[in-house]
Parts: C-alpha cells; sequence; structure tokens
C-alpha cells in the first residue's frame, strides 16, 4: 500500500540521492557502444498547481536501444513523456537532445527534433486509410492538391523497412484493421518522418498473445534499425523481452536507469513498488527524512 | 532455428472470414455511402414514370433541376459542416441575410427605405452580399472554436440573430422583382437545349459540386475536414490545428451561402425577408438521405447532390400521382428516418 499524504512531504527535501554506484553507471552507461545519449534530461521538475509530479528526473535514451519506462500508477510516466513531447513542457531542468540543449514547448518542436510518440489511444482516424493516417497533418502535395502516389510509395516503403506483412492494402480504411495492425500502423507513421527518438506508450496494453509478439519484435526492430526507443509499460514480460535498460519512476523520482543485465525480475518489481531495492534507488533515509519533516 | 521471428499476424482469418449477402452489402455501403440514395433515386424515378409519364418530359425534369438549386447549393456547406460533426441551423437565415444585403444594395435610392447604401453597382452589390454571409459564417465558426459551444446551440442561437438582423436592418420590406436589376437575377435566367430549359444558377451549382468534391477528395483541407469530423483528440494530436479547420469551414460555407442568396434572387425573383424559413431542415434532409453521417467524418457530396434530388423527384412524383401534400411530407420523413437507420447499421462495420 502506498500511502499518498507523505508526499507533500518528501517534496520540500530534494537532498535524496542515487548510490555513488548508480551514479556513475548513469555517466558512463556502456561507453563502448553509446559514448553518449541521444536524450538526456537532468533534474527535471514539473508541477501541476500545488501537485509536484516529477522531481529532479534524470531519463537518457540511447540511439539504438529500448528503454523501458516503468512505474506504478501516477508515477509520473506519461508526465514525463508529455514533457519530452512538448505537450507540457518542464518547469526547471536540463532537456539535451544529441548533446545539445533544446527548447521543446509543443509537439511541432519534439517533431522538428525527430522525436516522435505513439499515442496509448493511438490518435487514429477510422475514416481514413492507412496512407492518409500515416500522412495525417503532414501531407506530401503537389501544388495545392495532395501527392497520393508520393505517399503511398513512401508508406509502402516505410512498413517494408519495418518488416510489416500484416495489411492487406496500404489503401485500407483504419476502422477495419485489427488491434495489432493499428499498433503497427501507429508506429509506422512515428518511424516516417526520420524519427531519431520513438516512444511508444503501454503499445501491447489492449493486444492479444500473438499481436503482442508481434508488436514487440516490430519495437525491437525499431532499435535495431538505429532509432531510439522509449518504451512505457506496466508488463515486466515485455520489458524484460525487449529492452536494453530500464528507467524506475517512483512517486515522481527517477528512482533507478539501469541495465537490463544489472537487475532481475524481482529488483524492478521492488523498485516501482517500494522506490528501492537493495542498494538501487531512492535511499530510505530520504524518505523517511520526507515523511518526518 | 536460423529463421527471423514470423512477423506476419494471421490476418487471412480476421479478413477471409465466410460472410452472408448482408454483410457483403454493409461493407459496400461503408465504402461507397452514396449507393443507397443512387439506388432509392433511380428506383423513385422508375416508379414515377410508370405511374404518370409526365413525370419524364423534358418541361418536368427542367423544372425538377430549378426546383433543387437552392436546397442544393445550400446542401453543399451544409454537408462540409455535417463533415466535421457539426451542423448548421442559421443556414437559411445566412442566406437570407445575403440576399437582403445584395437586394438593398443594388436597388435605386428612390425604391430604398434604407437609403444611405441604396444605389451601388450590381456587381459590388452581389460580393458585398457574399462577404456579408461569409462574415456571418465566421461568427458562427468563432463561436463553435473560441468558445467551445455546441455547433447546434450556436447556429441555434444565430438563426433567430441573423433573422433578427436581416428584419431590423431592411425594414422587413420585399423587395420586388422590377426594382432588382438585371445582374442580380442573373442565375435565374435559362437557355434552351432542346425542350430542357437549363438555368444558369443550375450549372452553377453543378460546378460547385465538382469543385468541393474535389477539393474534399484531393486537398489536405479535405482530409483534415474527415479527420476531424471522425476524431478531434487524434486529428489534434497528429498536428492538425482543429479549431482553425473547424473554423475555415464555417466560413467557406458562409461564402457557399453567399453564392446561394445570388441564386435565390434569380430563382424566385425578388428579395423578402421571410424567404424560406425551413430551407435549413431541407439542407439537413439531403444530405442525410445523401449517406453523410450526421456523426460527422463520413459522407460524400455526391451523396448529397442525390440527396437533395430525391427530396424534390419524391414530391414532384408524388403531386403528379395526384397525392396530397401531406403525404409527400409523409414520404420525406420516412426516407429521413430510413437514412439515419442505415447509417447506424454501415457504422458497425467490423473487421
Amino acid at each position: 500500500m502506498r500511502v499518498a499524504r507523505p508526499l507533500r512531504h518528501i517534496q520540500r527535501h530534494r537532498t535524496w540521492c542515487i548510490s555513488p554506484r548508480m551514479h556513475s553507471y548513469l555517466r558512463e552507461s556502456d561507453p563502448m557502444t553509446n559514448p553518449s545519449p541521444i536524450l538526456e534530461l537532468r533534474g527535471v521538475n514539473k508541477s501541476f498547481g500545488a501537485v509536484h509530479v516529477l522531481r529532479d528526473v534524470d531519463l537518457n535514451a540511447y540511439t539504438g536501444q529500448v528503454t523501458a519506462l516503468v512505474g506504478d500508477n501516477g508515477a509520473g510516466k506519461s508526465t514525463l513523456i508529455k514533457g519530452v513531447a512538448g505537450i507540457h513542457s518542464f518547469d526547471s531542468g536540463e532537456y539535451l537532445f544529441e548533446g545539445k540543449s533544446a527548447s521543446v514547448h509543443e509537439p511541432r518542436q519534439a517533431n522538428a527534433l525527430g522525436i516522435e510518440v505513439v499515442y496509448q489511444d493511438l490518435a487514429l482516424c477510422d475514416n481514413l486509410d492507412v496512407v492518409h493516417n500515416m500522412f495525417l497533418g503532414r501531407e506530401e502535395k503537389k501544388g495545392v492538391v495532395l501527392d497520393e502516389i508520393t505517399m503511398e510509395r513512401r508508406a509502402k516503403e516505410t512498413l517494408a523497412g519495418l518488416s510489416v506483412r500484416t495489411l492487406q492494402s496500404v489503401r485500407q480504411q483504419v476502422s477495419s484493421l485489427s488491434g495489432g495492425q493499428r499498433q503497427t500502423v501507429a508506429i509506422a507513421r512515428a518511424v516516417l518522418w526520420n524519427s531519431k527518438l520513438v516512444i511508444l506508450d503501454e503499445p501491447t496494453a489492449a493486444l492479444g498473445v500473438a499481436q503482442t509478439e508481434q508488436v514487440l519484435n516490430l519495437v525491437r526492430r525499431l532499435a535495431d534499425n538505429g532509432l531510439a526507443v522509449i518504451l512505457i509499460s506496466h508488463n515486466m514480460n515485455d520489458v524484460f523481452e525487449v529492452a536494453d535498460n530500464i528507467a524506475c519512476l517512483y512517486l515522481g523520482m527517477m528512482a533507478a536507469q539501469v541495465h537490463k543485465k544489472d537487475v532481475t525480475h524481482a529488483q524492478v518489481v521492488e523498485l516501482i513498488t517500494s522506490g528501492r531495492s537493495g542498494d538501487l534507488g531512492v535511499q530510505p533515509e530520504v524518505l523517511s527524512n520526507g515523511a518526518i519533516a | 532455428m536460423s529463421q527471423t521471428p514470423p512477423v506476419t499476424v494471421d490476418l487471412a482469418d480476421e479478413f477471409m472470414g465466410p460472410r452472408t449477402p448482408m454483410q457483403r452489402l454493409q461493407s459496400l455501403l461503408h465504402r461507397y455511402p452514396y449507393v443507397s440514395p443512387l439506388v432509392v433515386l433511380v428506383f423513385a424515378m422508375l416508379v414515377f414514370a410508370l405511374i404518370n409519364p409526365r413525370f419524364l418530359l423534358p418541361g418536368n425534369l427542367s423544372f425538377l433541376t430549378q426546383q433543387t438549386v437552392i436546397v442544393g447549393t445550400l446542401a453543399i456547406a451544409q454537408t462540409l459542416i455535417i463533415l466535421t460533426a457539426g451542423i448548421d441551423l442559421s443556414i437559411g437565415a445566412i442566406m437570407v441575410f445575403g440576399q437582403m444585403v445584395m437586394a438593398n444594395l443594388a436597388v435605386s435610392v428612390t425604391a430604398s427605405n434604407v437609403l444611405p447604401i441604396a444605389g451601388q453597382n450590381p456587381i459590388i452589390a452581389i460580393l458585398l452580399g457574399i462577404l456579408a454571409a461569409v462574415l456571418a459564417g465566421c461568427l458562427n465558426g468563432f463561436l463553435i472554436t473560441r468558445f467551445r459551444l455546441p455547433p447546434f446551440i450556436v447556429t441555434l442561437g444565430t438563426l433567430s440573430v441573423f433573422t433578427a438582423i436581416t428584419l431590423i436592418l431592411f425594414k422587413a420590406r420585399t423587395i420586388q422583382g422590377p426594382e432588382i436589376p438585371d445582374a442580380l437575377k442573373f442565375l435565374g435566367k435559362t437557355f434552351q437545349i432542346g425542350s430542357f430549359q437549363l438555368m444558369y444558377g443550375v450549372i452553377l451549382m453543378v460546378i460547385l459540386f465538382a469543385i468541393f468534391s474535389y477539393i474534399l477528395r484531393y486537398t489536405a483541407w479535405g482530409r483534415h475536414i474527415y479527420a476531424v469530423g471522425d476524431d478531434p483528440v487524434a486529428a489534434e494530436l497528429s498536428g492538425i490545428n482543429v479549431n482553425r479547420v473547424i473554423f475555415s469551414v464555417y466560413a467557406v460555407a458562409g461564402l457557399i451561402m453567399g453564392i446561394a442568396s445570388w441564386v435565390y434572387i434569380g430563382r424566385v425573383g425578388s428579395a423578402s425577408p421571410n424567404a424560406d424559413p425551413l430551407i435549413n431542415l431541407d439542407t439537413i434532409t439531403a444530405v442525410v438521405i445523401g449517406g453523410v453521417s450526421l456523426f460527422g467524418g463520413r459522407g460524400t457530396l455526391i451523396g448529397t447532390f442525390i440527396g437533395a434530388f430525391i427530396i424534390t423527384v419524391v414530391e414532384n412524383g408524388l403531386a403528379l400521382a395526384g397525392l396530397d401534400q401531406a403525404y409527400r411530407v409523409l414520404a420525406i420523413g420516412i426516407l429521413v428516418i430510413l437514412a439515419v437507420a442505415i447509417d447506424q447499421w454501415i457504422r458497425k462495420v467490423k473487421t
């Protein structure tokens, strides 16, 4: 049972810490393959009125890797992602993209950097076909008229590049697609724009077993194709199947961002539910100090 | 196993499952929503021709087109709005407003009782009348997008507002045909093709249908109208400025209503502030019978075109068959309910 009340007190104490070992891990993670993260958030904060939702959160995402973002309901996952996507702006903290400080206050600015989000409700229009959905809001034009031929070709290329063979026709209306196919279209739309970082919000939440497998394969392939991927998920099996590293949010704090190989299933669950596991995560004195104060 | 994992979901099963003839019909109508009104129109014309051969005489057919021209032109505007999941009840009031602006600007100073603005060049009068209708449409769009009010309520209000403004500004006076310059009545003129009388206003209506069908089908703005009508949240997340699309639709609808004002003066030959108070309902009827979904995002202008003709064909055919006016009203009512029932059924199409 997580009690909501102590949260208010903790907020005044920003002195919570990550263990020294973790710090060095975060700073120099995988120096061989990924010298620097493509997205780096340092100490971001976000409040909605009196509610301090994100507190000094750090998050890194690396090209060619899937970063799983996990946390309990209300831990701040969606808020963090919406900040990255420009739907909200962070109150404070650093937002670095490709090593440079970036100013992202609306979705278009995130898109311009190469960040695309696949929302949980997918944001597809049922009455339009696959091509029109993939290009919705960013249509290719010849003069004032839509350039259907170019759009169809690029849509097919993108789907082929993701080895998607599940669609009968790119001229099918989205209303006739299954849940997994819709997810596929949404993901394909996200990679159409030479994107560098794709954020997926619970892509398998509403899917059956076979379709979940398809989508996870697709997620893995995105990273293997050289994109950075952030995957929000509640499902530990999904996380351990596709993720390279795992970021755990706890009560708006980044409890830990660790390499998948360094943690067990149980440790991640512990990080999600209590914010720490052994010397990983938010240290107890922070929580107890917060609670006393 | 050196193979890559299989990526194909067994969709064949999902798509190729056994389908009954009804399901085939359902998905056909889903893809081409104007098929059912087309069948109704052809069927109705055949029946009426059998009952009374006079129905198919060129004279009657040209009368049919002239009967349809006002509702047909306005129904283009109504279709654009309904595709965004909106509705416009003020459509007739705006048309009357535009028409009174045109007529009062164009009449000679001696014939006018709105002296300071009368006696303008007829072309300028027409343009200013259209501009007035565009501004009226913009007011609807502004109220709907800026204050997030439901279109039904906004246009119910502006229906009264524009009607009242017209009566107050123009002193509730009908401007008779002889006072109106010819340019304003031009669209009511006809020319002969054999014994068929084609009205210029009908040609203009067909051109407008063609232009806006093209725009809806082949431009980004047209796609965005469908997207906004289907799911405004998804459209917004896709980067479409939903409010801008909706506002522009009401403004363009105002433009079409302004053109309809001009057609109306030609068709009727005079300009009355009390003209056709129920024409807004007729346009909605035409749109709905034409297979455009009142819930937005689905339907075509071809359907609306057919729907507008169904109304006049049924009314005219039943009259020629010797039936009372009440039966014509009844028939239209049944058609509307059938059309909405079919729309609901089509919506249930699933994989």
